[in-house]
């Protein structure tokens, strides 16, 4: 089993750090000290002990805000993930068994969405969408699974052309068998690796349309809104806006640092127990 | 030193050489290995000494030795490799650079991937000189040519303005010998120069390495698995196995007389007995006019193939890479449906797609891969792997399908504790071993195998050949057996088809199909196979009818 | 250059231009989700339906979906991108002084972090799992993971606020010396060059790395040439090709960061632009800049493309 003195270090940070942010995603109410909105104190008031980390441009303690800000964030970010990487996956891994004018039909169509920076169609379609949770989520999400099909396409077609593949087949099994039970286990390590990264962008992503003023709309925020809300200090020399931006970055490494673990752990075992 | 006591000492004397290398075990501390352990060995100006062995013998690892090189993070850390009466160890990696390309040279295995797509031929060829400064470019080109022309490649003067992917494996193979000869070193190492490449060809690349080493008076170490090629080119032989030595001696001494037990089974690997089965009255399979073609209006890959099977016999299908006998595999199969022309069985024509074959049909026909590694789920373990066919063909279950696991492993000589067993676990021949039983728990009227021990070493594939004969004895089961390996054929077919560029050139009884006289394209393949015999390569060239494909 | 080599290049812009097309019908698609909501947004809830009607008319809302796709690519091809609701200005010639300018400043970030990827990148090969090496892995995993605004307030915070050496804001105005529009994008070409350059870096690094595990390289290294010379002769020659991969990416990766580092820094183009009328809902703005941004990205990956084909030795000497 899983031995934690065997985790490499950078590892470990990653999983603890993670831990963390999701810790206080779930218990938001219970840890801030101050609501979400509540107008405590004066405008940027510098790092104290009642704030924290001092309070951003209308008053509000920056620490709650932070908090409440990391539920925003990955929530979003996670159904965002969870849509790109179901809907992906399973076109992919159907694309890649069936072939034919399926095969064709959706490369083609994913090749055309990705032709386009995925930012750049998101702002597209925003201008004409209101701009909800619900539409973020599905945008983030259909647009970003143009990438997991792609990989998971590729992964199967691989996996697809193996022996053991054309033996079951000789057997007479079915497709459904060949995806689950043959092509699936073989291709889990990668897709999880995947899973984080596209965790990863879900959360730059998210931010960046934020930040541009087109994601999560007040009085709610999350991390990039609050860079938004903040920026105009930065000049003045108030770094209120940098802590968002800084959480932002802890988040994505640390996720990062978990997928690379997994990715190394699962490819060195080349099959077998695991 | 006078230049007559320079005759005498030994070109390279490797003494007590010991290479080690780090190994990353998965979740584990790594680890050092012995990968060579204290070999010693000498080798006198203008002589070949051949280095053979199953692989992990060491052999490459001894060879590159000598050019004080160690492949993918593998250190020499101990014993001395006196080149020209110098330790190149102590050389430093100036010195040693200087030597390389210079005194020693490198053949490599894959010369199509040895050579770089990105320059012309000629500046490969002569690079080496030019670094070392051993002429001026003119003076090199026109040694190239000459070499070019002494290795028989066709229009010598050109073929350097070439680019790799212009000329053909056999060629190119001649093309490094004649780059390693070029800058005329003392030794040239020739790590498994014609195992990529088909008999026909390699026997012509043989004649001319031979030749090559005779004229320019170069010494040699020649690093091959197969004792009947390395026989024809070597003076003495060396026997290694696990990094350690086993036997070294004259080339007559090691294939007539072998002292050791290892040497023995490598010698007499082929001699397998087998009685040839008349056909009975009846195929239970015949393969009737088929023609197929990959993509449609794509080139014939199989034109009119007729072929019978009989119960409990052995069809053994040879021919070389392109000859289309995997693909008849795959028409039998399904996989690719014929265009013209039927497969039958038991007298009724079988559905020409997979997808169209009742279960039943699916079952009498069973497959065995020649790459076990990749023909088993790497996730499932071998009883589910065996159990499967059980399962699926039978709706056997529980402690009566563990019963029947049990049996086929001791079919195949493996205990029951191999059921809970990964196929990363296993040996190369356990793996095989393991599709066997897979392939047998169907109950199968036919198996078919294709290429099954082409990736194994002699010994592992001599086992594996045994088993299946006895396995045929006891099932009565038939195979189709495709190889290019003659010997292979020799030692287990009852009926033989020689197919050449998709056709069948001759068929029938392997004692007709073996005999004279024969067609020109068998009579090639025959003569071209190694035989363990010195004097064999320069009767087998003179005795020819036909030019090989890659001339 | 021989003639099939020719013929895949032609190939290749061909498919490039129906790519194009494309991509022209989804970004117009893609606008068309709420239909017929564009006059309600100029004029606001309170219009009266004979003033909506009357603008729907002017607009040409009326007519199907593909009739005003056709009018609309039919304009762009004679270089009229159409008028932009919220200002009601000519979108063609707000925007090119804007697209100057969003070049300039992608030029000057991809004149600096190109070379100075590549130059690490082989020195991160040839000192490969040293420090140098590690420090590039560990700025890819940073590059990979910080936002772009992350950078770009970091650098402002410090240069322009705490030690004031490069202005916080870059304006930028028609005439200005040279010299001091170099100083004004200084921060936001800094803030793309890193964006870019970890990446970039890391990629070589790995192209390199895979052509140097090809068996010429040690036929190479066995005719006793020096590091250097196997590099030079026999790996950079293959990896060339990879590399142009490498970098087009990159460049790709521009693109997006453009848009937000121009926001960052206030700095009036491309990104800039298009940013404002996706939150003013002004439809036409954004089709047409979102169309040259799609424009752009597609042509660097057919040059990327045609790069790889060019300098592929078994397509320029064909057997």
């Amino acid at each position: 089993m899983l031995n934690i003195r065997r985790i490499p270090i950078p590892a470990l940070v990653g999983l603890v750090l993670t831990a963390m942010f999701l810790f206080a995603a779930i218990f938001a109410p219970l840890i801030a000290p101050y609501g979400n909105g509540q107008i405590v104190g004066d405008v940027w008031e510098p790092a104290s002990s009642s704030y924290l980390l001092g309070t951003d441009n209308l008053g509000r303690d920056l620490l709650s805000r932070m908090i409440y800000g990391a539920r925003v964030t990955i929530f979003v970010a996670v159904l965002a993930t969870a849509l790109s990487f179901s809907l992906g996956s399973i076109l992919g891994f159907t694309a890649a068994v069936l072939g034919g004018w399926f095969d064709t039909l959706m490369s083609r169509f994913v090749d055309l969405l990705m032709a386009i920076p995925t930012l750049i169609f998101g702002l597209v379609v925003l201008s004409v969408l209101p701009t909800t949770l619900v539409t973020l989520i599905m945008v983030m999400g259909l647009l970003d699974s143009t990438r997991v099909y792609r990989l998971s396409r590729a992964v199967a077609v691989d996996i697809n052309v193996m022996d053991f593949v054309e033996a079951a087949k000789l057997r007479g099994e079915g497709t459904v068998w060949i995806i689950f039970r043959e092509i699936l286990p073989n291709a889990l390590s990668p897709l999880i690796s995947e899973l984080g990264l596209r965790f990863i962008y879900a959360v730059l992503f998210l931010s960046a349309l934020s930040f541009l003023g087109l994601g999560v709309q007040p009085p709610d925020a999350d991390w990039g809104g609050m860079v938004k809300e903040n920026k105009d200090g930065i000049v003045f020399g108030i770094p209120a806006a940098l802590i968002p931006a800084a959480a932002i970055a802890a988040l994505a490494i640390s996720v990062n640092l978990v997928a690379d673990w997994i990715l190394n752990r699962t490819t060195s075992l080349k099959g077998g127990r695991g | 030193m006078a230049e007559a006591a320079k005759k005498q000492d030994p070109l390279l004397d490797i003494r007590k050489l010991r290479i080690e290398a780090t190994v990353f075990p998965p979740g584990e501390a790594p680890k050092n290995i012995v990968l060579v352990h204290d070999v010693s060995l000498s080798l006198k100006r203008g002589k070949v000494l051949g280095l053979i062995g199953e692989s992990g013998a060491g052999k490459s690892t001894i060879g590159l030795s000598a050019m004080g090189y160690g492949r993918g993070g593998v250190r020499i850390t101990g014993g001395e490799v006196m080149l020209n009466g110098r330790d190149i160890m102590k050389a430093g990696k100036r010195g040693i650079r200087k030597l390389r390309g210079k005194e020693v040279c490198y053949v490599a295995q894959s010369a199509a991937a040895a050579f770089n797509p990105a320059h012309k031929l000629m500046d490969q060829v002569i690079e080496a000189s030019l670094e070392h400064g051993t002429g001026t470019r003119a003076q090199a080109e026109k040694r190239a040519v000459e070499l070019f022309r002494k290795l028989s490649l066709p229009d010598p003067e050109n073929i350097g303005e070439r680019y790799p992917h212009q000329v053909s494996g056999g060629q190119l193979q001649r093309v490094m010998t004649a780059m390693a000869l070029c800058s005329e070193p003392d030794l040239i190492v020739f790590d498994e120069p014609t195992t990529a490449l088909d008999v026909t060809t390699q026997i012509d690349v043989l004649a001319a390495i031979k030749d090559a080493i005779r004229d320019t008076g170069v010494a040699a170490l020649y690093i091959t698995h197969d004792l009947a090629v390395v026989a024809q080119v070597s003076d003495e032989i060396m026997v290694l196995r696990h990094g350690r030595l086993v036997e070294w001696g004259g080339t007559q001494q090691i294939i007539k007389e072998p002292r050791q037990e290892y040497t023995n089974a490598l010698v007499s690997v082929h001699e397998i007995t087998h009685d040839e089965q008349q056909p009975g009255e009846a195929p239970f399979l015949s393969v009737k006019n088929v023609t197929a073609a990959y993509g449609r209006g794509g080139p014939k890959v199989l034109k009119d193939v007729s072929v019978d099977i009989f119960p409990g016999q052995t069809l053994a299908v040879v021919g070389e890479s392109g000859s289309g006998k995997s693909t008849l595999a795959r028409a039998i199969t399904g996989l690719l449906p014929p265009e013209q022309g039927t497969v039958d069985f038991d007298g009724r024509p079988l559905a020409n797609r997979l997808a169209n074959r009742p279960k039943e049909d699916l079952r009498q026909l069973q497959m065995i891969y020649q790459m076990a590694d990749v023909a088993m789920n790497p996730r499932q373990t071998v009883g589910t792997i065996i159990g499967r066919p059980l399962e699926f063909y039978f709706n056997m279950r529980g402690a009566e399908r563990d019963r029947r696991i049990a049996e086929l492993l001791d079919k195949i000589e493996m205990g029951k504790g191999f059921s809970d067993r990964y196929p990363a676990e296993l040996s190369g021949g356990q793996k095989q071993r393991v599709c066997i039983a897979r392939s047998l728990a169907a109950k199968p009227k036919l198996i078919i195998c294709d290429e099954v021990t082409s990736a194994l070493d002699p010994l592992v594939a001599n086992g594996i050949l045994k088993l299946l004969l006895g396995l045929q004895k006891e099932e009565g089961v038939a195979y189709l057996f495709i190889t290019h390996d003659l010997a292979t054929v020799k030692s287990i077919a009852d009926s033989i088809a020689v197919m050449y560029r998709g056709e069948v050139v001759r068929y029938g009884p392997k004692s007709k199909v073996l005999a004279p006289p024969f067609d020109d394209y068998t009579d090639l393949l025959l003569s071209s196979v190694p035989e363990m015999e010195i004097g064999w390569l320069e009767k087998a060239i003179k005795g020819r009818r036909m030019e090989s494909a890659g001339n | 250059m021989s003639s099939p080599i020719l013929k895949l290049i032609a190939q290749r812009i061909a498919l490039g231009i129906l790519l194009l097309l494309a991509v022209s019908v989804l970004i117009f698609a893609g606008t068309q989700i709420l239909p017929g909501d564009v006059a309600q947004s100029i004029l606001g809830q309170s219009a009266t339906p004979e003033s909506l009607a009357n603008l729907r008319a002017e607009l040409g809302l009326n007519d199907p979906a593909y009739v005003r796709y056709f009018n609309w690519l039919g304009g762009i091809l004679t270089g009229d991108l159409g008028t932009a609701l919220s200002s009601g200005q000519d979108i063609a010639t707000s925007i090119s002084g804007r697209l100057w300018n969003t070049l300039f400043l992608a030029f000057w970030a991809a004149a600096v972090s190109i070379p100075l990827a590549i130059g690490l990148g082989l020195l991160a090969v040839r000192y490969r799992n040293g420090w140098v090496d590690k420090l590039i892995s560990g700025l890819a995993l940073a590059s990979t993971s910080f936002p772009e605004f992350f950078i770009g307030y970091l650098l402002v915070y410090f240069f322009a606020v705490k030690w004031q050496i490069f202005p916080g804001i870059s304006t930028v105005y028609d005439g200005m010396p040279f010299m001091d529009r170099m100083q004004a994008i200084a921060l936001p070409a800094a803030v793309l060059t890193l964006v870019v350059l970890a990446h970039m870096m890391r990629m070589t690094r790995a192209a390199i790395l895979n052509v140097m595990q090809s068996a010429y390289i040690e036929t190479a290294e066995l005719k006793g040439l020096s590091a250097i010379d196997v590099i030079r002769r026999h790996a950079f020659p293959n990896a060339i090709a990879p590399i142009i991969n490498v970098v087009m990416l990159n460049l790709a990766f521009l693109i997006v960061g453009v848009v937000v580092v121009e926001v960052i820094f206030v700095y009036p183009g491309m990104g800039q632009y298009l940013v404002d009328h996706v939150s003013k809902r002004d439809v036409p703005v954004v089709q047409a800049v979102g169309l040259i941004f799609a424009a752009v990205y597609i042509t660097l990956n057919i040059v990327a493309d045609i790069g790889a084909i060019v300098a592929n030795p078994r397509l320029r000497h064909p057997k």
